[in-house]
């Protein structure tokens, strides 16, 4: 567990979490970010601003974490494309017939005491877990 | 206006949380699912914070009759456990297992990108457009099957 990081880790998730409290306290709407992208898609008069401002919020947030701390994701070179591809056509169509991602359901939905988000959680964890354990173990890809 | 701006602060703080946590750094949220590799346990601190804010502060919000700066919540109406939900999370879960990414941090990403974030978060809406056209579909085709001629 060398890259073991949790006073970050900590830190991390307390912003999220008041930055969801927040959210619901001023704007009464849950900071679920795949909800808030996909409602681009189809977009309705009045319903476009708030969308495009919390996820340029995200952008900046995470720039300014970026520059103070100078740690940038490094892309990884030899990480299949079209894979990467599949993976996001499957993270965007489950969280749409979901309705819900880490956010939504993670730290909105449990925080509401969801049963629906509870189950979601334990099952995209469940999933993630043995989808990394495949892609690693069985077809030692190390990504 | 106000609501905008608390808007823009609200996504600011998730975005800071989201890159100073390492949700941004798809390698770290493998090494959180790899539990058979070398668990790196950082990410069960980051969801377990933020819940532990939501789960005491939602209480004391939502006991209110309104927001502060809107009329009334905009919440999730949905209560029952279906297979949409089941089956959803499920896709989902194996997408972020491939990748690394959820869409948060996918789109956190704008901040710095690589060719990582120009093939993945494309390929995120792509997928939730697809789901509203089959959603659609249906919808429509189920209107016909009913007689319904708006």
């Amino acid at each position: 567990m060398e890259n073991f990081t949790p006073a970050s880790a900590l830190a991390g998730g307390l912003l999220i979490g008041a930055s969801a409290v927040l959210f619901l306290l001023l704007n009464g709407r849950i900071a679920g970010i795949s909800n808030i992208a996909a409602g681009l898609l189809a977009p309705r008069r009045g319903d476009v601003s708030w969308r495009l401002l919390f996820l340029g919020g995200l952008v900046v947030g995470a720039a300014v974490v970026h520059s103070l701390s100078g740690n940038v994701t490094t892309p990884r070179a030899d990480f299949p494309g079209w894979l990467l591809a599949v993976a996001g056509i499957l993270v965007g169509f489950g969280t749409s017939v979901g309705r819900g991602c880490t956010s939504g359901h993670g730290v909105c939905g449990l925080g509401r005491l969801s049963m629906r988000s509870l189950v979601a959680t334990l099952t995209f964890l469940a999933a993630g877990i043995a989808t990394t354990f495949v892609v690693r173990h069985v077809f030692g890809v190390a990504s | 206006m106000t609501r905008l701006v608390t808007t823009l602060v609200a996504g600011i703080l998730f975005g800071a949380g989201l890159a100073l946590s390492g949700m941004t750094n798809p390698a770290k949220v493998l090494g959180f699912l790899d539990i058979a590799g070398r668990w790196d346990a950082s990410l069960l601190f980051v969801l377990g914070a933020a819940v532990g804010v939501t789960v005491v502060a939602f209480r004391f919000v939502l006991r209110r009759d309104a927001p502060m700066l809107a009329a009334a919540f905009e919440l999730p109406t949905a209560r029952h456990i279906d297979r949409p939900l089941v089956i959803g999370a499920a896709l989902f879960g194996v997408g972020w297992g491939v990748s690394g990414y959820c869409p948060g941090p996918g789109v956190a990403l704008l901040a710095a990108p690589t060719w990582e974030t120009w093939v993945f978060l494309p390929a995120m809406l792509a997928g939730a457009a697809l789901h509203r056209m089959i959603t659609a579909r249906h919808i429509a085709e189920r209107q016909v099957a009913d007689g319904v001629t708006t």
